[in-house]
């Protein structure tokens, strides 16, 4: 008889090999393992436990803490709805009923036949093409009511997701207004050429003289990053490219890792050159899972054209390859700090900083962690000068930024603009009318109300990871920032108090004014709350994770008034509807059997 | 002393979800209830059997809320007394009633009434005389508005005085250490 | 080190030698800086918040935060303490903590701290959670419902008694305490009551079992002067002495709680 373990040897020794058993890959390795039962055997932890020598308790840490990682059986296909606020507006809650309702299926659990397993997730990065759902970790895009049904259909008769239609996985780049990156025409090793024949320093400062600044939202300097890491001592340096892409409404990565991974990867090498890197990792969020085929190919291609591997173009000295790494949903995995534990195999908690990446990063060694687009832009700067880059856009902000369009408009998809573009230009070429809000930036960014679109995006003005999600006067704010602060609270990773609890408090609190038991006193503890988790939390998840809230209130009041319905304190539940269980076990149903929601209304 | 008559504050109790405990710790205050009766009259309360409470000044909530009629007393205080206080550990986070929280009332009124050793043809009662059990147990602040909270199981008699002299004397009431406890 | 190594702490001047935290040099000074997660024993962790306070203006974790010379730091201050109120109430809601019927009432140090910040009601609508009590362990019980996540059993496990016996699982607001055995149970650990980790826990989720209540009321930790003046509450045995327990019978046989 095979025992257990050897069961789970079978499948997960190749794995183990595949990554040397370096403890540092328990998270890849968790994430092949699972693809064997659809979740991670009991009894596959204790293979991993002896094979990795890690402690049980450690691998069942690591993988709680990942959406995408299960302990417990799932359905044999796990059917995970997109929920951004985009989502919603297109609709997905009606579509995820519908599904569960022909499939009998509750959201959240597991359909009684194992068949499948239905749950709603964080932005899965298609709002350019929503409603968006994920089945077994693979991407499907435009849900309609007629695609549920061939979905549910599929589901029912058991066909293997390698035999769906292939129109529903048909992911679209939907560029619409290219620039200077997006219409490069970059051909691959031209800006190692250019860097290989100008010479690292003066690549370095090049790269300095361009002003380029970090794509990911917080815009430091690149070339500085760059400098401090290349001067940081450390047996090894890194390049860490942050395709973490998370932020809802975002999805720029997305493209430019379908159509422009070369340019990317090209980038890291530049990178890697200059700080003297040996290796690099790409961390591929796992909603784009899908892409690591193409991405896989991508990196071998270039390895074929002595774009990567030893001797790089021939320099003796110049060897650098890159290794992608998966995530498993969590969104905290974007804060670069979070990002590199998570490369390191462990539960993606942001580390206290200082010491920063770029001195302390990847297994403490120097390492640059910047956006996928700040790769990309930093090709055309070793091609073009870095004077020719500062031109474009403005003094403080210069080059192009993609934006990710998405919401109410005609034209949805990538625009890349000059730094400096009105909200007003961008609503206009992607075919916005009656704009009531544009959130920009994401959750974490800023809510702009229509008496500020002639605001610009730079980071002098609007800094922006990209996000641009527009909403039309049907939409109701308050509803917006509700679904903002559910995420917040979903992609807490938990380690600090405020942000841990807080933000259940005020999605709590959001939630009761949404179900119309809000008062005055409600409005004051949100703000209350604001205070608390902007001033105490660990990191920016917690310090944003009431922007939302505090931009829709300061632009929006009129949608948080008309729900605070009470004038005085009511309960956050229905006081009725906490009598119905006695009601029904009792078959009482006179009017003592029932209470008024609130003494007001009596 | 012939100061004059000062209008008596008036003050109205109740239990809830308790168990008198911190009724119990109030009467500790002792010898000076006689010095707090110059001061205050009792309304609604355990200790004047009064059945409703009329408009006062304070009203003091033992326990929490485990039905519908702790429901209806709550809300009869509340919109009766200008002060509400929360009393104990029950009033302030559920106490020891709200430890059957963790387990649905339909597993609870079933092991009572049905499920148990000797109960045959167990029936749960559905008088309408009796209060329907909550789903759960909440503490009052949930439900009303509370002014001040003394904690403790029971609070101290010294507690209770303290911050009803402070009250009465119209200062902001405060526990120092020893005073404040919530065991 | 130089002279110039100092700051100050509410106006008062606090001296501090390089790679100290403000925590540090402050408890060094005699001066209380509420906190749960911090113990001089351990690496400073930064996650409960408690000991935040303003250093140059700007809030941070005082535990993780290294002074400057001349950093003015502000802790005992009312917005810092209605701060540090709102957390504790946000750790009271989030577990169940029924104070009365814990073993560690009043040597608890998220009471004791909760007592300091006049903390008089949880404030927030209680989350009610359901968790798990382990009485696996025939000499240590595991009451989940009074974590705090502070990870100090996790950190004195790993980094002292080189075992792992707990860490941290799920995330967000679903984050909780796990022991490191299949069935999930301390009692399936090489868990000890020599352990550092069976020590080092500040409110009672590790708790001895058989020695719960012994000290009466009025003559606990916390009853006789409150946290503030009381030197490095952490690390003591509030529940009796330190059991030794190598004359303890081994257990081939253990039954869950």
């Amino acid at each position: 008889m095979v025992s257990p373990i050897d069961t789970h040897a079978a499948y997960l020794n190749p794995i183990l090999s595949v990554h040397r058993h370096n403890a540092n890959d328990l998270l890849q390795i968790l994430i092949k393992a699972q693809e064997h039962y659809g979740y991670i055997h009991s009894d596959a932890i204790d293979h991993l436990s002896s094979q990795l020598q890690l402690p049980r308790s450690k691998i069942e840490g690591v993988a709680g803490f990942y959406s995408f990682i299960y302990l417990q059986p799932q359905g044999c296909y796990r059917v995970l709805f997109s929920d951004n606020i985009t989502d919603r507006m297109l609709g997905n809650m009606d579509l995820m009923e519908s599904l569960c309702s022909q499939l009998w299926v509750e959201p959240g659990k597991i359909s009684e036949d194992g068949l499948l397993s239905v749950n709603t997730t964080s932005c899965t990065g298609l709002c350019d093409q929503g409603p968006a759902m994920q089945v077994n970790n693979i991407a499907i895009n435009r849900l309609s009511q007629s695609r549920v049904n061939a979905i549910c259909e599929l589901i029912r008769e058991r066909v293997p997701l390698s035999a769906w239609p292939v129109e529903f996985f048909a992911i679209e780049d939907n560029i619409r207004r290219p620039d200077v990156l997006l219409d490069s025409q970059f051909k691959s090793g031209s800006a190692l050429h250019a860097l290989l024949q100008h010479g690292t320093v003066e690549t370095l400062q090049q790269i300095k003289t361009s002003k380029l600044r970090g794509r990911g939202g917080a815009g430091f300097s690149t070339g500085m990053k760059w400098e401090f890491c290349r001067e940081a001592e450390g047996e090894q340096h890194y390049v860490v490219c942050n395709a973490d892409e998370g932020e809802p409404g975002t999805f720029k990565d997305r493209v430019l890792l379908n159509g422009y991974a070369d340019m990317v990867f090209e980038g890291m090498t530049l990178c890697a050159r200059i700080i003297g890197a040996k290796k690099g990792f790409l961390y591929l969020r796992g909603e784009y899972r899908y892409l690591l085929e193409h991405l896989q190919a991508v990196l071998q291609h270039r390895r074929h054209q002595n774009l990567l591997g030893n001797n790089i173009l021939g320099n003796s000295d110049f060897n650098f390859d890159i290794v992608i790494h998966l995530g498993a949903g969590a969104y905290i995995c974007g804060e670069e700090s979070a990002l590199i534990e998570s490369l390191e195999g462990k539960r993606g908690t942001p580390r206290n900083r200082p010491p920063f990446p770029v001195t302390h990063g990847y297994l403490n060694q120097p390492t640059v962690v910047n956006n996928v687009e700040t790769f990309a832009a930093s090709c055309l700067i070793s091609l073009h000068g870095g004077e020719w880059y500062a031109a474009i856009g403005t003094d403080t902000s210069s080059g192009t930024k993609i934006l990710s369009v998405s919401g109410d408009c005609e034209r949805p998809g990538l625009y890349e603009y000059p730094f400096g573009v009105t909200v007003a230009q961008v609503l206009t070429d992607c075919g916005a009318v009656n704009t009531q809000a544009v959130q920009i930036s994401g959750p974490s960014g800023v809510c702009i109300a229509p008496d500020e679109f002639n605001r610009c995006i730079a980071f002098e003005d609007i800094p922006t990871a990209g996000a641009f999600m527009v909403f039309d006067q049907s939409r109701d704010m308050f509803e917006v920032a509700r679904n903002f602060v559910h995420f917040f609270k979903h992609e807490s990773c938990g380690f600090c108090t405020p942000c841990r609890v807080g933000t259940s408090l005020l999605s709590n609190m959001m939630d009761k004014l949404s179900a119309g038991h809000g008062s005055p006193y409600d409005f004051a503890e949100i703000e209350k709350l604001n205070v608390l988790l902007q001033s105490t939390s660990h990191c920016g998840l917690g310090h944003s994770a009431c922007n939302p809230v505090l931009n829709t209130i300061a632009k929006f009041r009129p949608a948080y008034d008309k729900r605070l319905a009470h004038k005085d304190f009511v309960p956050a539940f229905d006081l009725d509807v906490a009598l119905s269980q006695a009601r029904q076990m009792t078959g009482r149903d006179d009017t003592g059997a029932h209470l008024e929601r609130s003494h007001e209304s009596k | 002393m012939n100061t004059p008559v000062k209008a008596k504050l008036k003050v109205a109790t109740t239990s809830l979800a308790g168990c008198f405990g911190c009724h119990m710790s109030f009467l500790d205050i002792d010898e000076r209830l006689l010095d707090l009766l110059q001061l205050v009259e009792f309304d609604r309360s355990p200790l004047t059997d009064i059945k409703h409470c009329g408009p006062c000044d304070i009203g003091i909530i033992e326990g929490g809320l485990c039905n519908a009629e702790n429901v209806h007393v709550l809300r009869e205080f509340r919109a009766n007394c200008k002060i509400l206080i929360a009393l104990g550990a029950c009033a302030i986070n559920g106490g020891l009633p709200a430890q059957r929280n963790h387990l649905p009332l339909t597993t609870i009124l079933e092991e009572v009434y049905h499920a148990q050793h000797g109960l045959v043809d167990g029936f749960i009662p559905n008088d309408p005389e009796l209060p329907l059990p909550l789903d759960k147990v909440h503490p009052i602040h949930e439900v009303v508005k509370i002014d001040y909270f003394i904690p403790g199981c029971p609070p101290s008699s010294d507690a209770i005085w303290k911050v009803l002299t402070d009250l009465l004397a119209g200062k902001e009431p405060e526990l120092g250490h020893g005073l404040i406890h919530y065991d | 080190m130089s002279q110039s190594n100092t700051f100050t702490l509410d106006g008062k001047t606090i001296p501090y030698n390089e790679g100290q935290t403000i925590i540090q040099a402050a408890m060094a000074a005699g001066v209380y800086i509420p906190h749960l997660c911090f113990n001089p024993e351990f690496k400073p962790h930064g996650s409960c918040k408690l000991c935040t306070v303003k250093a140059n203006g700007r809030q941070t974790a005082s535990c993780t935060q290294h002074p400057a010379p001349g950093m003015v730091v502000e802790s005992d201050t009312i917005e810092i303490n209605d701060e540090r109120r709102a957390l504790l109430q946000m750790l009271f809601v989030e577990g169940n903590h029924f104070c009365p019927s814990c073993e560690k009432s009043g040597n608890c140090q998220l009471q004791a701290t909760a007592y300091e910040m006049k903390m008089m009601s949880p404030h927030f609508d209680q989350f009610f959670p359901d968790r798990m009590l382990d009485a696996s362990h025939p000499e240590y019980l595991l009451d989940f419902n009074r974590c705090i996540l502070c990870s100090l059993c996790v950190r004195a496990s790993r980094d002292v008694d080189g075992k792992n016996v707990f860490a941290l699982s799920g995330r967000g607001i679903k984050s909780h305490l796990i022991v490191n055995a299949k069935s999930g149970r301390l009692a399936d650990t090489d868990f000890s009551g020599d352990d550092k980790a069976a020590h080092v826990c500040p409110v009672g989720v590790i708790l001895k079992k058989r020695v719960g209540f012994t000290i009466p009321i009025g003559q606990r930790s916390f009853d006789e002067q409150p946290i503030s003046a009381t030197p490095h509450p952490q690390g003591a045995c509030p529940v009796g002495p330190r059991s030794n327990t190598a004359t303890l019978p081994p257990h081939p046989t253990v039954k869950g709680g």
